[in-house]
């Protein structure tokens, strides 16, 4: 269409209502009852039924938390790491970290690769694997940065849909409220495994073993590899052998979920048994890895999925097929996190430092464990609590009913999630007595 | 055949490595789980920077990815990132975002879009969370699509960037394309895009591409872009654009924001996905918006709340560190004043080497026209080349691009751009 010359001498109003006018001339409008029955061209949108979706009960818990102005007020809600004085802690190794980052002015920070930064991912996998592992010496399996734990299994979750022949996962019961989310908007279905036991607060080792005696042949299985969210309840050595050999006999997929690794007992390597121990056997499995809290990243969300493949050759493939799954969601990981990691795992002695932060943490949180029993216990609060110090990382399952919990939140101003996890980060030495209050009262006077 | 050349034509060959540590019974169950894994195609576009590094040739020319480069053919970090680095390091602590991101973040990267006094900012109407950079805008935008409009499809220009098709295809929305680029004349086609503007179902959605488009450069003049907005209010078709490069088309963010400022004019309630990975350098850390306008404060927290939900499966929560240097940037005067002044130099230059490979080409006695260098806008010249010639060119001159023809000014530099006319002329003369 060649500019009309006539309309180089209107206005541009003119202009407009000339070229619409045009249109409808040649028949723009076979339909013409449709320009006054449209919503939008009164302006309503096209997502005005769009209904309010529920509020994540995890984070929801920090929200009224911040509302509520009793100075007295704990929050034991979200898994994040606070000190003894209730502050959020960088570590210090991070923190030189990201000083040497920031005073290297020769460092790119264009695009990383769609899998993310090379170095980060093997020494992701060595921390995870242990630098023997046969997988890594044998150069078969595929790592990719992802946005943290979430991230790591939702692409792991995304490529099993696309790319494995079964499309069901089973998850333990109880587990992260947002693992059965991840796993079902990419696609999978999915089951449960009896996992936790109330009476015992314990593990359900029966039932767990019945449950996945009884999943089809090849279907996927979520483990956390240690520090289980939210129990704190852990398979013993022999319970994991037992569980790795049912798994491999019925040709299930391991997905591990490792979210805490060094954070549960103090030791990087105590914390992987569980997955070397089924990498070790030869056998495919995924891992998810997160940084948030064992290196404290948690906003910068680091973290990685490893894919462990039977030969090179495959897990070539595996990695080519990961970044089609990667490309269209956000085309490649953030830079800044996985930088700060691979700064401090790639430097002996910052490697050495974070450990001695490592253990810090999870000793203070070992040490309210201890706390907390002995003021519960001192105040002959009715039922068994030893379990408060056999549970193990970040969380203890109380045992407390959704009841009790809202009356800690009303009456003593504790937050914490429905399910009575309480957040073991979120307590100090000076809380303890207030909680442990809490804790009786609503035991002795709700059912 | 140079190992680039095999790299670039997606010729890898594979090692298989012996195992030789499985024991009988592993054996056994050596599954065959990912037998039928194919390999998946190389990205076209990130392929041709990997073509590029394994390439030892010494006069080698990157023209292929979009990240800007100076006059030294360096990578930069703006002055106004590395001193919000500066402020960031040390002082502040790595604690969740909430889920829609970081909320300061969020408002003034909406006034950068919608301007500093838009009654949708003031009435709180705009559905906005923090995404990883523009993709993640997209990608997020096209879920939800999916999911509350699952009988849409999306009308795509023709052509776009290429990962704008992977989107779509994986949110399981159904793409169609409408006209765009008129080969001919290197420019818009004008009166195509206006027919399919036309024939499309009434109430259709449409990818816009809000400035500077890529790969091609060719934006509609303002009074196109009224003219596209009021046939869409006819039409009443929906608007998404894509912001990619807002102040780094023309140097000025406000000029580059005008096709939504037009469409705001007129009543659209559009939605936008912006990025900062060009405009401010912040490339790897993956930081951007998507926004939807709606007609009230209610609706826009349902909305809000929707895309939190589909982010929260897929990554939780967005991450801290791009945000905060974006959120110090903007609201410090000084910073930002930087930041425009820093923005405008890096557009200036592309606009340089554009005139200075157009001269160069016109000086060789080139008898093709090579006027859409200059016409064209933003970081991409879509020179007109066919694929034949963009091999000669990587084959024969060692520079790199797009096979679609693209060129991304970014990588042209005073020091190479005699190289680079000469090696076009050489090879579009035959």
């Amino acid at each position: 269409m060649d500019i009309d010359r006539t309309n180089v001498i209107m206005s541009p109003l003119e202009r407009r209502l000339n070229t619409i006018s045009r249109h409808l001339i040649q028949g723009c409008f076979s339909d013409s009852t449709s320009i006054v029955a449209s919503p939008a061209f009164y302006g309503a949108s096209v997502f005005q039924n769009v209904a309010q979706a529920p509020e994540d009960p995890i984070l929801g818990v920090t929200v009224a938390f911040n509302k509520d102005p009793s100075p007295l007020k704990l929050n034991l809600g979200v898994g994040a790491y606070r000190t003894e004085e209730g502050k959020p802690l960088v570590l210090n190794v991070v923190r030189r970290a990201e000083q040497l980052l920031v005073n290297d002015l020769y460092r790119k920070k264009e695009y990383l690769p769609i899998t993310g930064l090379s170095d980060f991912n093997k020494l992701s996998a060595k921390l995870i694997l242990g630098s023997e592992s046969p997988a890594i010496l044998e150069n078969r399996l595929a790592t990719a940065q992802c946005l943290s734990g979430t991230g790591s299994l939702r692409v792991g979750a995304e490529f099993l849909t696309k790319h494995y022949h079964q499309r069901t996962i089973y998850i333990p019961v109880p587990t992260w409220g947002n693992h059965p989310k991840i796993f079902m908007m990419a696609g999978l279905s999915v089951k449960t495994y009896r996992y936790y036991d109330p009476t015992t607060h314990g593990l359900n080792f029966k039932g767990l073993l019945e449950d996945l005696s009884a999943a089809p042949n090849g279907a996927i299985v979520l483990l956390h590899a240690c520090a289980h969210n939210p129990t704190g309840v852990d398979p013993t050595q022999d319970q994991w052998e037992h569980i790795r050999q049912l798994i491999r006999s019925k040709n299930l997929l391991p997905f591990f979920d490792s979210a805490y690794q060094g954070f549960a007992s103090g030791s990087l390597d105590t914390d992987a048994q569980s997955v070397r121990m089924f990498v070790a056997d030869g056998g495919d499995c995924l891992v998810a890895q997160s940084y948030a809290k064992n290196m404290g990243l948690y906003g910068e969300r680091v973290g990685a999925l490893t894919i462990v493949c039977k030969t090179t050759d495959v897990a070539r493939k595996v990695e080519s097929q990961m970044k089609l799954v990667i490309r269209p969601m956000y085309s490649n990981p953030p830079i800044h996190g996985a930088s700060i990691v691979t700064t401090i795992l790639k430097d002996r002695n910052m490697f050495y430092e974070w450990k001695l932060e490592l253990k810090a943490m999870a000793d203070r949180i070992i040490s309210m464990r201890r706390q907390l029993y002995d003021a519960v216990s001192a105040r002959g609060t009715p039922g068994t609590w030893n379990h408060i110090i056999k549970q193990i990382g970040m969380f203890t399952f109380t045992g407390l009913n959704s009841k009790q919990v809202s009356f800690m939140t009303s009456e003593y101003h504790i937050y914490l999630t429905s399910d009575g996890r309480i957040s073991m980060a979120g307590l100090s030495s000076d809380k303890v007595p207030h909680l442990a209050d809490a804790i009786h009262a609503a035991v002795t006077s709700i059912a | 055949m140079t190992t680039a050349k095999a790299i670039r034509r997606g010729l890898a060959t594979y090692v298989t490595y012996r195992s030789y540590f499985l024991d009988s019974s592993s054996k056994r169950m050596m599954s065959t789980w990912w037998r039928r894994v194919e390999p998946a195609p190389k990205d076209p576009i990130l392929g041709v920077t990997e073509a590029f590094l394994a390439d030892r040739h010494p006069h080698k020319v990157n023209v292929g990815v979009g990240a800007y480069r100076n006059d030294d053919g360096r990578s930069v970090v703006l002055e106004c990132v590395r001193e919000a680095e500066r402020v960031i390091s040390g002082n502040t602590n790595m604690e969740y975002l909430p889920m829609g991101g970081n909320q300061t973040f969020v408002e003034e990267t909406l006034k950068l879009a919608y301007g500093d006094e838009s009654e949708y900012i003031s009435n709180n109407k705009i559905a906005a969370v923090q995404t990883l950079s523009g993709t993640g805008a997209c990608y997020l935008f096209a879920k939800f699509q999916r999911r509350f409009q699952s009988n849409s499809r999306v009308y795509i220009p023709i052509p776009t960037w290429s990962n704008h098709h992977n989107i779509w295809r994986d949110a399981q929305v159904p793409q169609r394309s409408f006209h765009y680029y008129h080969a001919e004349s290197r420019g818009l086609d004008f009166p195509s895009l206006m027919d399919d503007i036309k024939n499309a179902p009434s109430g259709s959605f449409f990818m816009l591409h809000a400035c500077a488009h890529n790969p091609t450069g060719v934006d509609p003049s303002e009074e196109q872009w009224r003219e596209i907005s009021y046939l869409f209010k006819i039409k009443n078709h929906f608007a998404f654009f894509d912001m990619a490069y807002q102040g780094f088309a023309s140097g000025n963010t406000e000029k580059d924001a005008e096709a939504i400022r037009i469409f705001l004019k007129d009543g659209h309630l559009i939605a936008c996905a912006q990025s900062y990975a060009k405009n401010m350098g912040l490339y790897g850390q993956r930081v951007g918006c998507l926004s939807i306008l709606c007609e009230n404060e209610l609706q826009a927290l349902a909305v809000k709340s929707q895309l939190q939900q589909i982010a929260g499966s897929m990554y939780g929560n967005p991450p801290l560190h791009g945000s905060l240097i974006v959120s110090i940037i903007l609201t410090n005067p000084d910073l930002k004043k930087l930041w425009l002044k820093e923005v405008k130099g890096m557009a200036d230059r592309i606009i340089d080497m554009r005139i200075a490979l157009r001269e160069n080409l016109e000086n060789l006695g080139s008898s093709i026209s090579w006027e859409h260098i200059t016409n064209q806008i933003g970081m991409f010249c879509f020179s007109g080349m066919t694929p034949e010639q963009v091999d000669q060119l990587t084959d024969r001159y060692h520079i790199y691009m797009t096979r679609n023809g693209r060129i991304s000014m970014a990588g042209v530099t005073t020091g190479n751009v005699r190289y680079i006319a000469e090696a076009i002329h050489k090879v579009t003369r035959s």
